[in-house]
This record gives C-alpha cells, sequence and structure tokens, in this order.
C-alpha cells in the first residue's frame, strides 16, 4: 500500500457519495467538452481567411442585396487584384433536415481567390465550364454518398424559380477538401444558372468576394471602395473577411460569452458541491485522520492525501467527461452534421484538452484546500475525546 | 537518570485553562519506567491517566518539566519530529480499537509501515508476522467490520507491534471485550512484554487487568502510589 492506497481508500469510505461526486464532475466536464468544440470551431471559423480578402457587403445588413453591376466598379479599385461575388442559397438535400450551407458563386473567380478550397485542378475546370455543376465540399459529399458525375436535387427555402418550384437540379463536378480549420462542408453552385432561373431579385448578389494585391493595401482599398457606392440606393461596407466572419459569428448573439458563461456556472455548481461534500467527508473522518496522526502520520502528509483525493475524484469525473465528450464529437459527428454543416466541423482539439486539464487540476486543488486544511487541524486529544 | 531507563518523567506538571480559569491536573509528577517493564497505570476518573499516557506518546506536552525518553528529552519537539518520534518509536492499542474501517486487516497494520523505509515485499512480511503473532494470519483479508471486538484488538496490537517499537501505549484495551477475549488480550500483551521485550504502559479501571502488569501506579490528587503485582 501506498499514499495512492490510502488515498483510494478514503474515496472508497462512501463509495456511493463519491460516485455522485465523480457524475457531478463528469457532467461539467461532459458540457465543457462540448460547449468547447462549439466555441473552438467558433474562433478559428474566421482561422482560414485570408489577410488579403476582403468582402463588401450591403451597408444597411449583410443580408440585403447588392447589384451585380458594382462589380465592374469594384474590379477597377486600384489594389484589387481579383474580385468575385456569392449570393446564399439556403440550401437543402431532398428535406428541409438535411441543410446545406449553399452558395450561388461565379465560378472561375470564385475559385481562383478561394483557391485554399483546394480543389483538384480538372475538377475545378469541370466546375467552371458546367453551367449547372455543383462543388461540394468532402465532408457533405460523403455525408450524402454523393460522387463525381452524380446528378442531384437541391432545393432552396429562400429563392423560387420561375416554373414555381424550389429546385435547381445539379451534377457533382468537383469535391474540395478544404483546411484542417475551416472543414469542407459547403456546396456550391453556378451563380448564372441560378440567377437565371429565379423569380426575383434577379442581377443581385449578397458579396462581392474581393482580392487585394497585399494586405498592406487594404484599408486603401476598403475606404475607395465604400467610397464609390456612397449615397447610392445600396451603401456597401467593405471589410476584412476576419472581420466578416467575426461579425457573422456575433450575429449568432455572442455564442462564445453564452458557451462561456455556461460552462462557468456548470464548474462553479461542481466547485461547491465536491467542495462542501470534501469537506463533510473529511470531518466524518477526524476520528481516523486522528488515529493517522497518532501513528505518525504528520499533518502535511495527511493534508496531501485529502488533496491527492479530490484530485483523484475530479480527473476520474472530469476524465470521463472528456472522454464521453470526445465520443459525442467523433463518432456523433456525421449524425449531428444532419442537423447543420457546422456540426461536421466540431472537433476534440487540444484547445479543449488542454485547458480541461488545468480545470482538472484547479477544481481539484481549490475543492482540496479546506478540507485538507481541516483535516492538519484535527486535534488528536479533542478527536478522541468525541469518539 | 537511572541507567536502564527508558521514560523518566521530572517534576512534570499539567494545567489547563478552561474558561479563564485554570486546571491542575497534577504537578511534581515524577516516574522512571525502565526498558522492559510493564507497568499499569490505575486511578479515579479525571486523575489524569490518559493525559499521562499522551504525554508519554508525544501526543500531548507538559506545561513544566520534563519528558526524556531513552535519554533524550521529547517536550520540546516540533509536531512534525514529534510524529517522526512516535513512528519509530511508540505503538498504540485504544479501548475502541480504531481501525480503519475501508481497510482490511493486513492494510491496517500496514499503516505504521508507511513511514518507514521499508520496501512494499518487506512490509508484508512485517504484517504477515505480526499478524501470526497475534493469531489472525487467516483474516489478513478481512475488513474491521467482519471481525469479532476481540479480533480487532488484536489488529489493533498487530499494528502497535509491527514497526518494532520500544514502547506500547494502551488505553483501556480490554475495555469493550467480555471478560473471556479481555483475558485473551491481556495474555497477548504479557507475551510481548516477555517474550518481545516490549516495554508496556496500559490505562485501565479494571484492577483484574492491572494483575497482569508487572507494577500498578495509581494516580490520584497528582501523585503516584505504586504496587507490585
Amino acid at each position: 500500500m501506498t499514499d495512492l492506497g490510502l488515498i483510494l481508500s478514503g474515496l472508497g469510505r462512501k463509495s456511493f457519495r463519491t460516485a455522485l461526486l465523480a457524475f457531478a464532475i463528469f457532467i461539467a466536464f461532459l458540457i465543457y467538452t462540448v460547449l468547447g468544440a462549439f466555441r473552438v470551431s467558433l474562433e478559428t471559423a474566421g482561422d482560414a481567411s485570408s489577410e488579403t480578402r476582403l468582402a463588401v457587403s450591403n451597408r444597411i445588413n449583410f443580408t440585403e442585396p447588392l447589384p451585380l453591376a458594382y462589380l465592374n466598379r469594384i474590379q477597377q479599385v486600384e489594389g484589387v487584384r481579383d474580385a468575385s461575388y456569392s449570393m446564399w442559397f439556403g440550401g437543402f438535400f431532398q428535406e428541409e433536415r438535411n441543410f446545406l450551407l449553399a452558395f450561388a458563386v461565379e465560378p472561375d473567380s470564385y475559385t481562383r481567390i478561394y483557391s485554399d478550397l483546394n480543389i483538384p485542378e480538372d475538377q475545378r475546370q469541370a466546375f467552371v465550364n458546367s453551367r449547372d455543376g455543383l462543388l461540394v465540399g468532402r465532408q457533405t459529399a460523403e455525408r450524402f454518398g454523393w460522387t463525381l458525375g452524380q446528378q442531384i436535387p437541391i432545393s432552396s427555402n429562400i429563392w423560387r424559380r420561375r416554373d414555381g418550384s424550389n429546385t435547381w437540379p445539379v451534377v457533382i463536378r468537383a469535391i474540395y477538401d478544404g483546411s484542417d480549420t475551416q472543414g469542407a462542408t459547403a456546396v456550391y453552385i453556378n451563380y448564372e444558372y441560378f440567377d437565371e432561373a429565379r423569380a426575383f431579385a434577379n442581377d443581385t448578389v449578397g458579396n462581392f468576394n474581393v482580392q487585394t494585391v497585399s494586405p498592406d493595401v487594404n484599408d486603401t482599398v476598403i475606404r475607395a471602395i465604400d467610397a464609390q457606392f456612397a449615397n447610392s440606393r445600396a451603401e456597401t461596407e467593405t471589410v476584412t473577411e476576419a472581420a466578416f466572419q467575426a461579425a457573422f459569428i456575433d450575429q449568432q448573439g455572442n455564442l462564445g460569452l453564452i458557451i462561456l458563461g455556461v460552462t462557468g456556472a456548470a464548474f462553479s455548481t461542481v466547485l461547491l458541491i465536491v467542495g462542501n461534500a470534501m469537506v463533510g467527508a473529511v470531518r466524518e473522518r477526524t476520528g481516523e485522520i486522528a488515529v493517522m496522526k497518532t501513528l505518525g502520520f504528520s499533518s502535511g502528509r495527511i493534508g496531501r492525501i485529502v488533496v491527492g483525493e479530490t484530485l483523484l475524484l475530479s480527473f476520474i469525473g472530469g476524465g470521463l467527461g472528456l472522454l464521453i465528450g470526445w465520443v459525442l464529437l467523433t463518432g456523433g459527428r456525421e449524425v449531428l452534421g444532419g442537423f447543420s454543416p457546422f456540426f461536421g466541423t466540431l472537433r476534440f482539439s487540444p484547445a479543449v484538452l488542454w485547458p480541461a486539464l488545468g480545470f482538472m487540476l484547479v477544481l481539484g486543488g481549490v475543492t482540496g484546500l479546506v478540507p485538507a486544511w481541516n483535516a492538519m487541524r484535527v486535534n488528536v486529544i479533542t478527536a478522541f475525546r468525541r469518539i | 537518570m537511572s541507567e536502564q531507563a527508558l521514560i523518566e518523567l521530572t517534576n512534570v506538571a499539567k494545567t489547563y485553562r478552561r474558561g479563564g480559569e485554570t486546571l491542575s491536573i497534577f504537578s511534581d509528577l515524577n516516574l522512571t519506567i525502565p526498558a522492559g517493564d510493564f507497568v499499569a497505570v490505575m486511578g479515579p476518573s479525571g486523575s489524569g491517566k490518559t493525559t499521562l499516557l499522551n504525554m508519554l506518546g508525544g501526543l500531548d506536552r507538559p506545561s513544566t518539566g520534563g519528558i526524556m525518553f531513552d535519554g533524550a528529552p521529547i517536550e520540546r519537539l516540533s509536531e512534525n519530529q514529534l510524529s517522526a518520534w512516535r513512528a519509530s518509536n511508540v505503538g498504540f492499542i485504544f479501548q475502541f480499537y480504531n481501525l480503519m474501517p475501508t481497510m482490511s486487516a493486513a492494510r491496517n497494520v500496514e499503516l505504521p509501515l508507511l513511514l518507514t523505509g521499508l520496501s512494499g515485499r518487506d512490509r508484508r512480511e512485517r504484517v504477515r508476522t505480526a499478524l501470526e503473532i497475534v493469531g489472525l494470519a487467516d483474516r489478513m483479508g478481512h475488513r474491521p467490520k467482519e471481525l469479532s471486538g476481540g479480533q480487532q484488538q488484536r489488529v489493533a496490537i498487530a499494528r502497535a507491534i509491527v514497526a518494532d517499537p520500544k514502547l506500547i501505549l494502551a488505553d483501556e484495551p480490554t475495555g469493550d471485550l467480555d471478560r473471556v477475549t479481555a483475558q485473551e488480550i491481556l495474555e497477548m500483551l504479557q507475551l510481548l512484554n516477555r517474550e518481545l521485550g516490549k516495554t508496556i504502559v496500559m490505562v485501565t479501571h479494571d484492577p483484574a487487568a492491572a494483575k497482569y502488569a508487572k507494577r500498578e501506579l495509581h494516580l490520584d490528587k497528582g501523585t503516584f502510589e505504586e504496587r507490585l503485582t
């Protein structure tokens, strides 16, 4: 037997209580793991943005359209290397629950600007040269079992066709792999094919996607583009792509803060529950602690054993929370991806793991401090009088 | 100090403060216990028997006076020094056994050995020997609640001797046992004293138990009266 044996013996004294405490910690860390993966996905959503990419949207709101005619004037701005455009499609496959992160884009310029989509060149050419072509992220293609050359219907819950339907038949021409941080979940259809069939808002786009010659000219280009369209019916607001994505994420109601709040509340509750229970557990063992002191165990060693108990409890519960969280995030990603492609980007990453280990250490240490202090202060003579 | 003395108390006084009042348990107490002695300390309730035992075991300090153990003073040792001193020199036996309820008999006996530098193998060997001495080698894996009162006290005795201390302090070791079991425990203490040379100081109310000691000390009104048994 070692001190670990004494720690296990202490935890095993009331195994049901220990199991309940471990369960409370498990729940807190499960919440942390899943919500932490959300937070990391949200925070890294803008990481793939290029420093030379700008997004031009309507000044009123990025959901308001802009005239396609702006493209030529944007291309003329000094410092602009390339320009393209995109429109939110609001798509789904067969049923609305099969949500698609879909955009209508100008294939050639868009895939030039977004070369980091990692599209095989022959497939990119096939997409560019095909009116009804579809560019699909690999995760989405795998989710639905799509293959190159396959014809599929994609529908929109925003747009209607002139014939009254809301479905565009497309042929999968290219599959992109994306990057590690961005994932590969979006789908892109040809804007021209989309626009000629839609019943309203023709010749308008959601955003212009601009590539500058250098990040150094970004500010100048931003001011120049917005100046071009000042006092027009559709004024623009140009920002860097990273800022645009951050603003988009902020539209979700500051999810980061909500996640932090929920996780913080879970940890605070567990801290109080475990701390209080351990104070009671040590009080129950006053006699046993007095015996250990009588046998020659120093106060410091007894304190370390008590902190060891709370640390072990924290790491058992927390470790289980991480493990089940990992299972949910990896094994269940495909299932969750059916609700939203965003879920497909959820990962159990080191950005979740390392802080979790730190939290376990802090939780175990903090909840052990008061009971350890109480155990160290046990007076042998007083304790034996009470037995 | 006598050459063979294991413990020597010189002018020991113990007072407590309670509610602004100073209570004297005893004053000017002098006692010599030679190595290999078996002393029964008797006396009425409140006479200071347990206080004396606590001071001999380094759990309490005299208000004045000195306590020498094996030629070295212990009354000025720090808490940590006293813990280390107890671990290597004193074995304790309590009235209510005070075993760890979640540990097996073997693990209870092993506890004092965790404070030594012995290897796991040496510790297991010593635990087996100690439990064999008290006749419980076949109950090593049993938890306290699976043992009778007498068996629990025997495990406590094994725990007290496993680290081979010079001194064993027993506080009413038979107070919670029936007469037959109490007799077995007292015979065991006698055996430890006679065969292993352990110095034993036993506090008891029971005159029949005190007969097993080599001598009886009656503590009353702060002084000793000695009777040979």
